[in-house]
């Protein structure tokens, strides 16, 4: 009894936003018109596991028979996961009460997949890993698909759904393969076995299944057919929490079973995953160019960000740890924020998500224009904004791990990417128009936009806010 | 106390974000010169108070690094890694330093009130100039190269935004350019000029961390100390370092755009083109101090440099009309001097001159600020003349400061320009030749000094009385005239030599910076000896001639200016359009330039090759993303198949690989 | 590793074996009288007169759902029924939190009406 008393209150960030997550439901199920106090229940039980992950950061235990690790770099992917669902449901409330469909079951699943995700870089087994995943996916096909009268919707919520559940499958069998060969589904067993296993076929299948599971699920090339489908379909908060909260835990997954279980360092796996990583930078930003709906344009350069991060992966070394939380804490929010101005923008009928819908913004929204320039110019990686540092960090990880060629192919990408993104931001100064909102940003949402183009500036300035932080549980 | 120092640095960013995310709508000038001066006037208050507790120090203990954080690392401590640190050196040097940046410019911040008073854009104005000022304190006070540099090109930003501050003006080139100019022209002019310059600073830096693997000036300079004295290395990093210098601090070569900068409103000319930026590239010689005392040829091409700039710039300023561009010139000439005292290794000296020369040229140019709003933006000196007797505060002060940059006993400029001419002469590293360039161009300076002086306050009144009505500028600028007027009394104080029977205060104040460059360089205190008197009277006897001879020419025999400019016609249009530097720069590299990029470069490589290959990859790029466009039909099952294909060549990869 | 898995092979064989063996063996030993009744497609039932390809309510799947939903929660009954003792306690309040779970999840289908039919 004391060690289940004991677990629970080591995994409190996790059992809290379960809780919330219950409560909610059981407020949306108690009678109508209640999505308004469930949004503020979500909202506070997000903050709530948000300030825990924080306390947490400096304490890394197991519990739970090895199956959870807490504190540590799960907390610090908590951080993210409840910051990208904080800021998913703030811009879904404006976004939701504009299109007259509000519902609490919307809230609800917001945290039910954040909690997917909370499982998943908290897994120290590869069943638990499994769990969290599908926690987080059924909860997204569902919110791909919410609005069930629009078309586009259907559609991607249904494509994600199959080839979802496609990758599942190769999910599960590589879990069993690793199973058959080591002996256990424990992270830390399969650690200790690696150097006996590395080599033999049946590991290195059931390896190779799980870089598919986990590419797919961060959009990188070739699994990342679906992303510019589901993106474009879902409803924007929903494609800004996939390209975020999404990402960032299918990277905890990638860091915690290839960095932590795994030492891939030199190995083929590693180079299977710096082959990935280079086919999604040349391919998202090739294909991004083309791109006329932003929102398309997005989820092209969201696979290739994967793909910058994935550099980092296949380095596997401390610098590409570190370059991938930085990378991932600073994405969220700047893809939070630039989806977040989007989703302004954007009217009722999918309309005003073109390049052209954005000429002569600067001149009726200069506030606005001036935030989203902040987000896209980060995203193209120009200092002194974060995203200049996210880069430089994995990167300077792929040299340092003699994989110069793969940091090369990711600098001569950014610059062709700084095309696309700077695009919009000529179109928002240069072209005479009268872009606008229609009406405007909620106040909530407003400040939060804000909030993260101040920090994405921040952490441009002073990297070592964040740096810093990983530096201590990762024992630099 | 020296933990505020970040302070210093911060307020003046406070008033950069304040007034640039608010000004537009802060409709008060008050509001918006009071938050603009007083953050600058905060960091001074800091800036004192930690150069008072140094003064109650040992030497030992006056130096300080506070680390603020992290910046760009590579983690793993191997010996090649960089660390770069967000960091400020507290130490004598830098100390100085601010305490210039931020006084005068504090006291040019409060002269902007009234001088800028009614301009649309003066919210703009007070923005940019705090943000000159953060700049500016991150170069002297950084304690690496890299977060130096960032502050080099803050203020290089800064100087391009003020200079074109009123972008639709138009500007008087002096002829050498074709068509109508902008003052955006100009500031272009500035920018591009000091790029060539950055480009060998940056070089300088790479040179430095490849040599020393590190950036960090403790590092650096620590290990350069046990390097033996010469070697190629060395020379061309503090040859590449010097060429960055001399785009900042407008030397031979990179002169031409100090001229030019001119153009922006008189403030701006005051604080960045006279008291402070142009200075930096003295500033950074003097960091560097150990790394050109490794390449003794370097600090040779230094000194020349600088006499020869010192000696060009005055002669041209002998005939210049525009009263700036003869305050310009004579900027010029006097960084020329600091970068002979340099050159000669009187490194002490030089930042002296930086210190007095901020007092009086910050002084002069207000000066002719104040006239030039006296006189309806009037700037040419043939037509003024007699305004002394409706601005009696601003003559006096701009006699003051003639006086003082002359050269003449006690004003400021005397104690530190003698002190350099006297190394000049008495240095291992000067030589008789330096100091006769030197004295010669004292001699010229004190001329035109008076020259201008005269033909602006003095004589009969050559300006239209019905059209201008001079008055006397208001308060919130003659305050700053008097403060900076008893400056250029008192400031060189500090420095009186042991001839004098004075301490040299500054330059032992120094000393420790200087110590590790000095003993390499085999330098030893010199005693007093009767040529330093000898000399001291020279120089200030031809200062006096000068003086003289201005009167004389400019205020008594009127007709002599114009006999000479006759007998001597081709010298006289030789300094007018001086030296055809301009035009040379013009003919040696802008045409050639221009013509090369229309024929070969344009269109032979631009359009035949460039373009092709820039559209030929556009096209390349459209074409596979038009064939990746038809993989994205939208049918799930053509996904699917693709995704096994991946899942096909990553298990080939792994399998037979 | 492999042979470990030897007898749930044989196992498997068994049951394939064992299912084909007794569907022939009464093909075989049965006797065969077919009438016109016996040879409808449901002997007492209706008889089928349309295409069975027909769109049904969404309701069935509503219902097939949580029939799912709650035959799983059943199904992992058993081994904790079975191993209650071993698991004390802890199993216990682990099965109370995972049925009290569930429960949350009843009410809210229920309050939303998904559980009747119209």
């Amino acid at each position: 009894m004391e060690t289940l008393v004991a677990d629970i209150w080591r995994s409190t960030p996790l059992v809290l936003l379960t809780l919330v997550g219950l409560i909610a439901l059981l407020v949306e199920g108690s009678g109508k018109g209640r999505a308004a106090a469930v949004y503020w229940i979500s909202l506070v039980g997000t903050i709530a596991s948000f300030v825990l992950s924080f306390l947490s950061l400096n304490t890394e235990e197991a519990a739970f028979n090895d199956m959870i690790l807490q504190g540590g770099y799960a907390a610090f992917f908590g951080m993210i996961f409840t910051a990208s669902a904080f800021g998913t449901l703030i811009l879904s409330r404006s976004y939701l009460r504009r299109l007259h469909t509000e519902r609490g079951e919307f809230y609800v699943l917001i945290v039910f997949a954040a909690i997917g995700m909370m499982l998943m870089a908290s897994a120290i087994d590869l069943i638990i890993l499994f769990l969290g995943i599908e926690v987080m996916s059924i909860c997204l096909y569902v919110l791909v698909g919410f609005l069930r009268t629009k078309l586009t919707a259907n559609e991607s919520a249904l494509k994600y759904f199959l080839l979802g559940a496609f990758t599942t499958g190769f999910l599960l069998y590589g879990i069993a393969l690793i199973y058959g060969t080591v002996g256990s589904t424990s992270f830390r067993a399969i650690s200790a076995a690696f150097p006996a296993v590395s080599n033999q076929p049946l590991f290195l299948l059931g390896a190779a299944m799980l870089v598919i599971a986990f590419s797919f699920k961060v959009a990188a090339v070739p699994f990342h057919m679906w992303a510019p489908d589901v993106y474009e379909g879902a409803p924007t908060p929903i494609t800004a929490f996939m390209s975020t909260g999404t990402k960032a835990a299918a990277f905890a997954a990638f860091v915690g079973v290839f960095l932590g279980a795994f030492q891939i360092a030199g190995s083929k796996l590693s180079e299977v995953i710096a082959l990935a990583a280079a086919a999604s930078m040349i391919i998202g930003n090739v294909v991004a160019i083309s791109q006329s709906n932003l929102k398309r344009m997005l989820a092209y350069s969201s696979i290739a960000h994967a793909g910058y991060m994935l550099s980092g992966i296949s380095a596997a070394n401390r610098e590409g740890e570190t370059g991938i939380l930085f990378y991932l804490a600073t994405y969220t929010l700047m893809n939070l924020g630039a989806f977040g101005v989007l989703s302004w923008v954007e009217q009722k009928d999918d309309t005003k998500l073109t390049f052209d819908d954005y000429a002569g913004f600067s001149a009726q929204q200069p506030f606005l224009a001036a935030l989203l320039s902040i987000f896209l110019f980060s995203l193209a990686g120009i200092p002194p904004f974060a995203g200049f540092f996210g880069k430089y960090y994995v990167f300077l990880a792929a040299v340092k791990a003699d994989l110069t060629w793969l940091a090369i192919i990711g600098v001569l990408t950014s610059v062709v990417s700084v095309y696309y993104y700077l695009r919009l931001v000529m179109m928002m100064y240069f072209q005479p128009g009268g872009a606008t909102v229609e009406e405007p940003p909620a106040q909530m949402a407003f400040i939060a936009v804000t909030c993260a183009a101040i920090l994405v500036v921040l952490f441009g300035i002073y990297p070592s806010l964040i740096v810093d932080l990983t530096k201590e549980f990762l024992n630099i | 106390m020296f933990s505020l120092a970040p302070a210093i640095v911060f307020f003046p960013l406070l008033g950069f974000l304040f007034l640039g995310l608010l000004g537009p709508r802060l409709k008060n000038e008050r509001l918006v010169g009071i938050v603009g001066s007083g953050t600058v006037g905060l960091s001074f208050l800091v800036a004192t108070a930690i150069f008072i507790e140094m003064l109650g120090l040992p030497p030992e203990q006056r130096k300080e690094i506070i680390q603020l954080f992290a910046w760009i690392g590579t983690f793993t401590g191997t010996s090649a890694s960089m660390n770069v640190s967000v960091a400020y050196q507290i130490d004598q040097l830098s100390i100085v330093m601010t305490l210039i940046v931020t006084g005068v410019g504090f006291l040019i911040h409060v002269y902007s009130i009234g001088y800028m008073h009614g301009d649309p854009g003066f919210w703009r104005f007070f923005t940019y100039l705090n943000l000159f000022i953060f700049a500016m304190l991150n170069l002297v006070l950084a304690d690496n190269f890299l977060l130096m540099f960032l502050g080099w090109e803050g203020v290089g930003l800064c100087s391009y935004l003020l200079i074109g501050f009123w972008y639709d003006r138009k500007f008087e080139t002096g002829g050498y350019a074709p068509g109508t100019a902008y003052t955006g022209d100009a500031a272009k002019k500035a920018f591009i000029v000091n790029r060539i310059g950055d480009f060998g600073f940056l070089l300088g830096m790479f040179l430095i961390y490849v040599q020393f693997e590190s950036l960090n000036f403790d590092t650096v300079f620590g290990r350069a100390a046990v390097l033996n004295v010469g070697g190629e290395v060395m020379m061309w990093m503090t040859l590449l370092l010097f060429i960055g210098a001399t785009g900042k601090s407008a030397q031979i070569p990179l002169f031409v755009w100090l001229p030019d900068a001119m153009a922006g409103p008189t403030p701006v000319s005051a604080l960045i083109h006279a008291a402070t930026m142009v200075t930096a590239g003295v500033y950074m010689v003097a960091r560097c101090s150990i790394l050109f005392a490794l390449a003794p040829a370097t600090l040779q091409i230094v000194a020349v440099i600088g006499a020869l700039t010192a000696i060009m710039a005055a002669t041209i300023g002998l005939v210049q009309n525009d009263i700036k561009k003869v305050l310009a010139y004579s900027t010029i000439s006097q960084l020329g001097y600091m970068f002979l005292a340099m050159g000669v290794a009187a490194f002490g000296a030089g930042i002296f001159h930086v210190m007095t020369h901020a007092f009086f040229k910050a002084l002069l140019f207000l000066g002719s600020g104040a006239v030039i709003h006296a006189m309806h933006e009037e700037q040419d000196i043939q037509k003024m003349g007699g305004l002394k007797k409706y601005m009696p505060t601003t003559y006096k002060t701009f006699l003051i400061g003639a006086i003082a940059i002359a050269g003449i006993p006690p004003f400021a400029g005397f104690f530190s320009k003698d002190e350099i001419l006297w190394k000049a002469f008495s240095s291992e590293y000067g030589s008789v030749l330096l100091w006769a360039l030197a004295v010669l161009g004292a001699g010229i300076t004190a001329f035109y000094m008076f020259r201008l002086t005269i033909l602006t306050f003095e004589g009969e009144e050559r300006f239209d009385h019905r059209h201008v009505h001079p008055h006397e500028a208001p308060q919130s600028m003659t305050i700053p005239l008097i403060i900076l007027a008893g400056l250029s009394i008192v400031g060189g104080f500090v420095g009186i030599p042991e001839s004098l029977l004075g301490g040299n205060a500054l330059e032992h104040w120094l000393e420790p910076i200087f110590a590790p460059a000095l003993s390499k360089l085999r330098v030893v205190p010199h005693h007093v000896e009767i040529t330093e008197y000898v000399l001291m009277v020279l120089s200030v006897g031809i200062a006096l001639a000068g003086i003289y001879g201005a009167r004389r020419v400019y205020l008594r025999r009127q007709e002599l200016s114009a006999l000479w400019q006759q007998k001597y016609a081709r010298i006289y249009k030789i300094l007018w359009n001086k030296y055809y530097v301009d035009e040379a720069y013009d003919a040696l590299f802008v045409r050639p330039a221009v013509r090369l990029s229309n024929s070969l470069l344009w269109k032979g490589l631009d359009v035949a090759v460039i373009d092709r290959m820039v559209n030929g990859t556009a096209t390349a790029v459209a074409w596979c993303a038009f064939w990746i466009r038809r993989v994205q039909t939208g049918v799930a099952q053509m996904y699917a198949t693709v995704l096994v294909g991946g899942i096909v060549v990553i298990l080939f990869w792994l399998m037979i690989k | 590793m492999l042979e470990h898995y030897l007898p749930i092979f044989m196992m498997i064989l068994g049951g394939v074996l064992f299912g084909i063996v007794m569907v022939k063996l009464n093909e075989w030993l049965g006797p065969r009288r077919p009438t016109e009744e016996k040879l409808t497609t449901y002997e007492s039932g209706m008889e089928p007169v349309r295409t069975a390809r027909e769109r049904f309510s969404v309701k069935f799947y509503m219902v097939a759902v949580l029939f799912i939903l709650f035959d799983i929660e059943v199904v992992f009954m058993y081994p904790w029924a079975v191993a209650f003792r071993e698991l004390g306690i802890i199993g216990f309040v682990s099965m109370t939190v995972f049925i009290l779970i569930l429960l949350i999840g009843l009410f809210y289908v229920w309050r939303k009406g998904a559980l009747e039919w119209d």
